[in-house]
């Protein structure tokens, strides 16, 4: 049997592209905010959830999504795909992914260069992979694999990472571009995953965004970091999305915007969760330096 | 022929993840000269601590009857032991009461396996399929000469949790935001938990009610749920009994069972 000119069927999901949300700020959803989200009622902005907290049969995580969804555009992010993993995706857990894209019809539907799963057992942390010739086929790949289930291109993110692999033979902004030319894929430029990476590999953040192919980025990623001492004096930043963006993660947005123009923002707080008001300002605080640079492109014109 | 290059560095990686001894994978280095252990355990960091405080977020109860130190370095032996095999963190923790009850420092707290159990199936009515309760009404339609035959399907989200304890009160108390009086933990109580709308309710069952149950979610008639029950506690009333199942939304249909 020829595989390779047989059509992978995935029918139902017809090849759907997504709605532009444009150049919005939206934050991470998170249950306790519920209520008062409801409460102020239809607002600019969108939600975005991980899809693994989704994958349930029923109950309340549902009743709330449907109900954020009939009001505000959502994204969905997938956390724990290992497309960054050497092994075959993992079909059932595939299956649930193009479950919700197909009954909740996400604006933007993203998952990341990194792997979380080895044999059995799943680590619940997006690990590291080498940049290799092998390991961009294998990538593309699968990409290639969910593109096709869902029906539709996924956005890709940049990984934080703290280790460097012997065996790499390409840059990271190198390997994602790739990724993106052959699987037509978009990319989610996490601008603090660009920052705590370079901080702690020793690269200037303003190159690698200069070689980020910023024409791909459908989404931006902001978030707070922490900073721990390795004990040699040395710093070591950690992605730990417990905190307000920092200074500097601010101004590589701007100067990102101001080259790219306005694309939907995301704040990212998954632990030490504010009140709904805290994470509201910081996703105003994005939106007011989009919307900025709407401003900009229509003066320019 | 060369093994495939692509294979090795999840397995290199990974076994040392939930392995505070063994060595940091030589496939790693350190950026800038940093040691590469140092880097390496920020993985290892991420992947304890954020396990740790799934299973504290599915057992809470648990945690405020240990304290947060105790429960932290239970559970940090549970993770490395038994780490999750589904990318569902929902679904994880399932082997945990069974790891409490053989947890040499819980001894002393021989209910608080129990109180776990009661905490999981918490978790699994919240998530389970959506179904509509059957409403008591429909017993009403059932002729007198069927009802001994019925046979009910219980609800997606029911569940059934059994203990040599008072583990239902203990839950109870270490859920809320109340505090509890003293309790006598070695009252046998059974829970019954369900999900009739969107909120899970837990509540103790009656004397038989958990044999009688038991019987029905095995797919027993009526009738020989209520014999069994019978015989294990002779207080146990039929009426009331079903009147608290129908009340707490544990069935979605009823058959009879006599066409089986």
């Amino acid at each position: 049997m020829d595989a390779a000119i047989r059509p992978r069927t995935s029918a139902a999901i017809p090849l759907r592209f997504s709605l532009p949300v444009g150049g919005v700020a939206g934050t991470s959803f998170k249950p306790e905010h519920f209520a008062a989200v409801l409460d102020e009622g239809p607002q600019r902005g969108f939600f975005e959830v991980h899809a693994e907290n989704y994958m349930c049969a029923g109950g309340p995580p549902h009743r709330m999504l449907e109900r954020l969804r009939r009001d505000h555009p959502l994204s969905l992010h997938g956390v724990c795909m290992s497309i960054g993993g050497p092994a075959p995706l993992d079909r059932a857990h595939l299956a649930r992914f193009r479950g919700l894209v197909a009954r909740y019809q996400p604006a933007l539907v993203s998952e990341h260069l990194a792997w979380s799963t080895h044999e059995t057992s799943f680590f619940n942390d997006l690990l590291p992979l080498p940049y290799t010739k092998a390991t961009l086929a294998r990538v593309c790949d699968h990409i290639d694999e969910v593109q096709e289930a869902i029906r539709r291109p996924i956005l890709l993110e940049n990984p934080s990472t703290y280790v460097a692999f012997r065996e790499s033979t390409m840059c990271e902004t190198d390997l994602i571009r790739t990724v993106a030319e052959r699987t037509g894929c978009g990319l989610l430029l996490d601008v603090n995953n660009v920052f705590v990476s370079a901080a702690n590999h020793g690269f200037s953040a303003l190159q690698y965004l200069a070689d980020f192919p910023l024409e791909r980025v459908g989404e931006i990623h902001l978030a707070g970091h922490t900073e721990q001492s390795d004990g040699d004096g040395e710093k070591l930043l950690i992605d730990s999305h417990d905190g307000p963006v920092a200074d500097a993660v601010w101004k590589l947005f701007e100067i990102v915007i101001a080259r790219r123009g306005p694309v939907p923002t995301l704040i990212e707080w998954d632990s030490n969760i504010p009140d709904w008001p805290v994470l509201k300002a910081e996703a105003a605080a994005a939106q007011m330096i989009l919307d900025r640079h709407i401003r900009g492109v229509r003066h320019a014109a | 022929m060369q093994p495939e290059p692509h294979a090795s560095y999840a397995a290199a990686f990974a076994p040392a993840l939930l392995d505070p001894v063994s060595e940091v994978p030589g496939i790693v280095t350190g950026p800038r000269g940093k040691s590469a252990a140092k880097c390496y355990n920020v993985y290892r960091n991420n992947v304890t601590v954020s396990l740790i405080d799934t299973l504290a977020a599915i057992y809470p109860a648990v945690q405020r009857l240990t304290g947060a130190d105790f429960f932290r370095a239970m559970a940090r032996f549970h993770v490395r032991e038994t780490p999750p095999t589904s990318p569902l963190l929902f679904e994880y923790g399932r082997d945990f009461p069974a790891f409490i009850a053989r947890y040499e420092h819980a001894q002393s707290l021989p209910w608080l396996a129990d109180v776990a159990r009661i905490e999981r199936a918490w978790l699994d009515a919240y998530h389970a399929a959506d179904s509509a309760p059957l409403l008591p009404t429909a017993l009403a339609s059932v002729a007198p000469d069927r009802l001994a035959g019925l046979v009910f399907t219980v609800h997606p989200a029911t569940r059934l949790v059994r203990s040599q304890f008072a583990a239902v009160t203990i839950f109870a108390a270490n859920r809320g935001t109340e505090t509890a009086s003293s309790i006598d933990a070695s009252t046998p109580e059974d829970a019954l938990i369900t999900r009739p709308d969107a909120d899970v309710v837990v509540q103790l069952l009656p004397p038989g009610g958990a044999v009688f149950l038991a019987c029905v979610m095995s797919g027993c008639m009526l009738a020989e749920a209520a014999a069994a029950a019978l015989e294990d506690s002779p207080d146990f009333d039929l009426a009331t009994n079903i009147a608290g199942l129908f009340e707490a939304g544990a069935f979605t249909s009823l058959t009879s069972g006599d066409a089986r």
